[in-house]
């Protein structure tokens, strides 16, 4: 264990700033988004009108950020894993982050094309409303109705897996790939 | 380049122990959120009311219908259209009261219930759900509204124990007399609102029936004035008390078959009536009557010129859930609780009934009977 060979954290070079700014903006969106979503479906009181009044639109804004960030992961893809990652951390850590994108785009677009099936207006604010994407009907409703709530359920857990590696990293392995996105001091790129 | 504190740390390296604690830690964060989440998600309080205990009690209520609303089961389809008087435009923005605009409607009549095929009884609470859709566009705007004058109880607790009460007893297949008391012993509201609704005119169909939102919502104007509202729709019609011989009539669905041979003859008019209330009227509270002399609009009129089964390729309402949170922009909500409430477990029955699309039974109102009456047969 002493002899844990290089720690590369002072090598380890940052996101790029607005890549940062929209994980951590997302970050925020998607956790309100799923503890919102499994209270709403668990209540008759009046925090049920509460919590839908901001889960539609709050999963608008997730549909709206999530494009964002795919084009700016395209513009800024991100800094490379540390060199000596082990094979199978480095499958699982680019696996889950794919599937993160991946949530994080279908949920949304299953819950506007769940509302649209039912049929419900999809609103985001005021008069402001989403088209309906998919005519009303009560078996394709109920089908994407089940798959919202398994997505959800998976993008929990893949969040509890991504949570639990950057601690990992950050406590156990120090290896810089924490800071590398959790760090708000001056990019070590312009350091190094 | 002097390394800061931070970095200088990290190149420590960790002894075992050290080690084992810190993983112990990120298991002790990891299992600490699943737990506020499972929490969150209701799996902790078996007390708490939620979706799955509304539905489970009606089900304990009225039995296992699948594919069937879990209230208001038994229904027929009607639509016609929604003309404006822009009386109410001063009161509220939305689109579906500018004066002159005329609305599409896709409605519902129903008994109160989750029986769809209980025979038609003076006494059951009729109800009037309607879907507008403004022809120049705007928000869509839903509502389900009842032939009594209040609602019997105040809140979502309150509804479930008021189920819970009148379960039939599994040995005597009857409802326990004594749970029923022990509810209204704690509910006087209840018995306050079932006196109102027990004094209330049965009219003689569904034609001649007033039909009233319960609930308080809010109109909102074009400068952002909020003021307090309940509605009605109000018969053109005379309105005709309901005989006794009519009840006794051995047709199960005499009420909805008079409507089909009503709309046959002519389409049926109701005024939309907004009652206008004061700041201290009790908006969260629908089992309370308000005063009589509140200002009324006549916001237009409703005409329904046809009428259909629920099911076969008529039953446009058939999937329309009448959630009465479905608002255009300039109605919004009240503090009455009972509309959350309902919200949620309208979006529950729906999700119910459409997983259960394939064993659902025929409506009690057929095509067949509705074609047959509307040929100016018996049904």
């Amino acid at each position: 264990m002493t002899e844990r060979q290089p720690r590369p954290s002072q090598r380890q070079p940052q996101f790029p700033a607005i890549s940062r700014l929209l994980h951590w903006l997302m970050a925020l969106m998607v956790l309100s988004m799923l503890f919102i979503g499994i209270g709403m479906a668990a209540t008759e009181s009046p925090r049920y009108h509460v919590l839908i009044s901001i889960h539609r639109p709050l999963g608008i804004s997730v549909l709206a950020v999530v494009i964002i960030r795919i084009v700016n992961r395209l513009l800024n893809p991100p800094p490379p894993l540390p060199a000596g990652l082990p094979g199978w951390q480095r499958v699982a850590a680019e696996g889950s982050h794919y599937l993160l994108y991946a949530l994080m785009l279908i949920l949304p677009l299953v819950g506007w094309c769940m509302l649209s099936a039912m049929p419900y207006p999809v609103v985001f604010a005021g008069s402001w409303h989403l088209p309906a994407i998919l005519p009303p009907n009560p078996t394709v409703y109920a089908w994407l109705r089940q798959t919202h709530t398994v997505l959800a359920l998976l993008l929990f857990l893949t969040f509890l897996v991504h949570f639990g590696a950057a601690l990992l990293h950050g406590l156990v392995l120090r290896d810089g790939v924490l800071q590398s996105m959790a760090s708000f001091g001056r990019s070590r790129r312009q350091r190094a | 380049m002097a390394p800061d504190s931070k970095e200088s740390i990290e190149a420590q390296p960790l002894t075992p122990a050290a080690m084992v604690a810190l993983l112990a830690l990120i298991g002790v964060v990891l299992l600490f959120v699943a737990i506020v989440f499972v929490y969150v998600g209701g799996w902790l309080s078996p007390h708490r009311l939620t979706q799955d205990r509304m539905m489970q009690a009606f089900q304990e209520l009225d039995g296992a219908h699948p594919g069937f609303r879990r209230n208001h089961a038994k229904g027929m389809c009607v639509s016609g259209w929604f003309d404006s008087s822009g009386a109410a435009a001063s009161l509220s923005k939305a689109a579906v009261l500018k004066a002159g605009e005329r609305s599409a409607v896709i409605g519902r009549f129903a008994l109160a219930g989750g029986m769809p095929f209980q025979a038609d009884a003076p006494g059951q609470v009729r109800s009037m759900a309607l879907r507008f859709l403004p022809a120049g566009g705007g928000g869509e705007w839903r509502t389900a509204i009842n032939n009594i004058p209040v609602f019997p109880v105040n809140t979502a607790q309150g509804f479930y124990e008021q189920l819970l009460a009148a379960r039939p007893d599994p040995s005597t297949g009857k409802p326990d007399p004594a749970a029923m008391k022990a509810f209204l012993v704690h509910h006087p509201e209840t018995v306050r609102a079932g006196a109102l609704i027990n004094a209330r005119v049965v009219s003689s169909g569904f034609a001649d029936s007033t039909f009233n939102s319960l609930d308080t919502f809010r109109f909102v104007n074009a400068a952002g004035v909020s003021t307090p509202v309940r509605w009605a729709m109000e018969p053109l019609r005379p309105v005709v008390t309901e005989a006794a011989a009519q009840a006794a009539r051995t047709d199960k669905n005499y009420l909805f078959d008079d409507l089909i041979a009503q709309i046959r003859q002519q389409p049926l008019k109701w005024r939309l009536m907004i009652t206008v209330g004061r700041p201290d009227d009790p908006t969260n509270d629908a089992t309370r009557p308000w005063p009589v002399a509140r200002q009324r609009i006549d916001a237009g009129t409703l005409t329904l010129d046809a009428v259909s089964s629920e099911d076969g390729s008529g039953g446009a309402c058939l999937w329309i859930s009448y959630d009465p949170m479905v608002l255009p922009a300039g109605i919004e909500a009240s503090d009455d609780p009972i509309l959350s409430a309902r919200s949620a477990a309208y979006a529950r029955s729906l999700t119910l009934r459409a997983e259960e699309k394939s064993q659902k039974a025929p409506s009690a109102v057929t095509p067949q009977e509705v074609r047959a009456l509307l040929a100016g047969g018996k049904p």
